[in-house]
């Protein structure tokens, strides 16, 4: 069984934080709709296997590139949810004294060179990243993270092929959730939509001399042994990788999408792919613990999420002469 | 003091920088063993490595990108973008990251990244190769722009601005390096000059002219024949667009009571108006209305005749200069 190479440490990690970031995505939406979060909020609920195995398989020193929805790489990567509703409420607390938000919350102590509400926005980013890794000699990879909509944009192409004639270490890592913001991505039967014309984009990896696989995004230890894979190939001076995650949006692109494009059928098909369920009983059922033990921990992420939660409304609004603070050094604002 | 070209000031400048700090990287296209389209990367490849010293596909919106990732990990590069022209392929990597991303996360990354690019016309290489479009980028947070007019000057902000820790666009006349062959006294050695000074390129007290680029040359020129004229022009060079100095710029104008800014960016929404704002908001009293000599709102045609129609130059700038002096005549 595949689960036990892995140490039962690390599969609790995962649970423990597939529940973090759907417990702090639902409790988000909830925050949203009450009116205590500006602007847009893009939840990450459905595809936490995806950030959660990606994370298990890095090094704490290397780097992400995040983007719009993107509160589950943050929280896998080690954020402290505090500070995160912090700067979603764009509080003085928030990782980025409320100056990004939702769309940009990032910790760069972690790795994290940015979260990014342009879609394919961070991708030279992550491949600077891994150049200066590779210049310094650090042995850092970096992963690009972006959807099936950032896979069609042209600085998606264009980073992969730069990456791959610099033999850089980089991860792009797909996640195809099946929606480009309200548009079908992939060609299915009877239905005109499409943002591309093939479905497993591993494929894409031949057009620029790097390996690339298509994965079951749904499932983190699927995730994880790519992104090790990948990681070890980065890290041992191979080329970059494509790894493709086919995964599903459980909600709408944005909190508050009515989602008139997508049937009811497709909705109710992607709540039954839920990772969370699925690899809650496969870790029962291969006897790496008992419901009993993922119950506790889930009750202990409620209790972290409600904390976080005060935390943050407790917190003091920023200074608004913090508004002209970190543009650019000695010039007039 | 020697006499170095414009080229030979910006050689010169990432030279002295690359072997002072390791950790200076130069992109661009054919910067490596092509040398530089305009001859100024030169042998810096062979100097400092293809590790250091890096071709890049065509492909501006990745390698300008990539540059701001290894700014934040700990490189400084210095980017080339052939000519300005080019932007529109990688403004997003531009204006909403390289500029941005210091400000979205709070202060938690630096940028130091130089951009430098080219500008201008003159010599018939029509619409994609010729405009100068700085004022697209001083208009926006976060972009430091850098503009100078002379070899000393070259060399001692370009210094300047690999040590910045912020994102810098510097942006190079071609006229500098190809045709004019300005030469300048330029010292061999290192130095610096702080962004945010203007320099007085001529004393005058008639008129003063605000000048950027290869119009501060044209300035010059037009204000030397005008001397025999009777008309005592001062020209000011800003040097950099942003930070701007104020200060000088109006004090100038306050002495002369006369204003002409002249630039080759487009006329509208631009540098020009920028300056002459900045001067009436300060409520400088003028003997007369303030004027400006730049580039109308056409794109730019290749026919040496139709270019030399839209650019400004010496005889524009004189012409507008004699309107402001004298202007019932």
């Amino acid at each position: 069984m595949v689960m036990k190479k892995i140490p039962k440490e690390k599969l609790l990690w995962m649970y423990k934080t597939m529940v973090k970031i759907r417990k702090f995505e639902e409790e988000t939406g909830e925050l949203f709709f009450g009116g205590e979060i500006p602007g847009f909020v893009h939840l990450y609920i459905g595809q936490e296997a995806i950030a959660t195995g990606c994370m298990a398989a890095l090094e704490p020193g290397d780097y992400i590139t995040s983007n719009h929805r993107g509160h589950g790489h943050l929280i896998a990567k080690g954020g402290d949810v505090k500070r995160m509703i912090a700067e979603i409420m764009g509080k003085a607390t928030g990782y980025c004294k409320g100056k990004g938000g939702s769309m940009h919350i990032a910790n760069f102590s972690l790795g994290i060179l940015g979260a990014f509400g342009i879609v394919g926005g961070g991708v030279g980013i992550g491949v600077g990243a891994a150049l200066a890794s590779k210049l310094k000699g650090e042995g850092r990879i970096s992963v690009v993270f972006g959807g099936d909509g950032a896979f069609v944009q042209g600085i998606f192409h264009e980073g992969m092929n730069l990456a791959a004639v610099w033999n850089l270490p980089v991860i792009f890592l797909i996640e195809d959730n099946g929606y480009s913001e309200g548009t079908v991505s992939w060609p299915k039967p009877g239905d005109p939509r499409k943002t591309r014309n093939i479905k497993n984009l591993r494929d894409i990896g031949r057009a620029y001399g790097i390996p690339g696989v298509t994965i079951d995004g749904n499932d983190p230890i699927a995730v994880y042994d790519a992104v090790k894979e990948a990681a070890h190939r980065a890290r041992s001076e191979g080329p970059p990788s494509i790894v493709h995650c086919l995964t599903c949006r459980q909600r709408g692109h944005y909190v508050g999408d009515p989602q008139s494009y997508r049937s009811a059928e497709d909705i109710d098909d992607c709540a039954k792919r839920d990772p969370i369920p699925r690899f809650r009983k496969r870790l029962v059922e291969n006897g790496v613990t008992k419901e009993e033990e993922l119950t506790k921990i889930d009750e202990k992420i409620k209790g972290e999420i409600e904390e976080a939660i005060t935390f943050a409304r407790e917190s003091p609004d920023p200074d608004p002469k913090e508004a002209y603070v970190d543009v650019s050094d000695g010039v007039e604002v | 003091m020697p006499k170095k070209t414009f080229a030979d000031a910006i050689y010169e400048a990432l030279k002295q920088e690359m072997e002072r700090d390791p950790s200076i990287i130069l992109m661009g296209e054919d910067v490596g063993r092509a040398e530089g389209i305009f001859g100024v990367t030169r042998d810096l490849w062979k100097i400092f490595g293809e590790e250091r010293v890096r071709d890049t596909p065509i492909s501006e919106a990745a390698f300008i990108g990539a540059a701001g990732g290894a700014a934040i990990c700990g490189l400084r590069p210095v980017v080339e973008l052939m000519f300005c022209d080019f932007f529109g392929v990688a403004m997003d990597q531009i204006y909403n990251q390289l500029a941005k991303i210091r400000y979205m996360s709070g202060g938690q990354c630096r940028f130091p990244v130089v951009l430098r690019t080219t500008i201008g016309g003159g010599f018939g290489a029509s619409a994609h190769h010729s405009q100068v479009l700085y004022s697209i980028f001083a208009h926006v947070p976060g972009i430091k722009v850098v503009v100078p007019s002379t070899p000393y000057d070259a060399k001692g902000l370009l210094i300047q601005a690999v040590r910045d820790d912020d994102f810098v666009m510097f942006f190079e006349h071609k006229m500098f390096y190809a045709f004019a062959h300005i030469e300048g006294e330029v010292p061999d050695e290192s130095y610096t000059i702080p962004f945010g000074k203007a320099d007085v390129k001529r004393k005058g007290k008639d008129v003063t002219v605000v000048a950027t680029a290869n119009m501060v040359h044209d300035s010059l020129k037009a204000a030397e024949e005008l001397k025999d004229e009777g008309i005592s022009v001062e020209v000011v060079d800003p040097r950099t667009l942003v930070p701007l100095d104020t200060e000088t710029i109006v004090n100038s104008a306050k002495k002369t009571k006369r204003l002409v800014v002249a630039d080759e960016d487009y006329i509208y929404f631009g540098v020009t108006g920028e300056i002459i704002t900045r001067v009436a908001e300060r409520g400088v009293p003028l003997k007369a209305p303030p004027k400006r000599v730049a580039t109308p709102r056409v794109p730019i045609p290749c026919s040496r005749v139709l270019e030399e129609e839209i650019l400004p130059n010496k005889e524009k700038i004189k012409k507008t200069i004699k309107n402001v002096v004298f202007p019932s005549k």
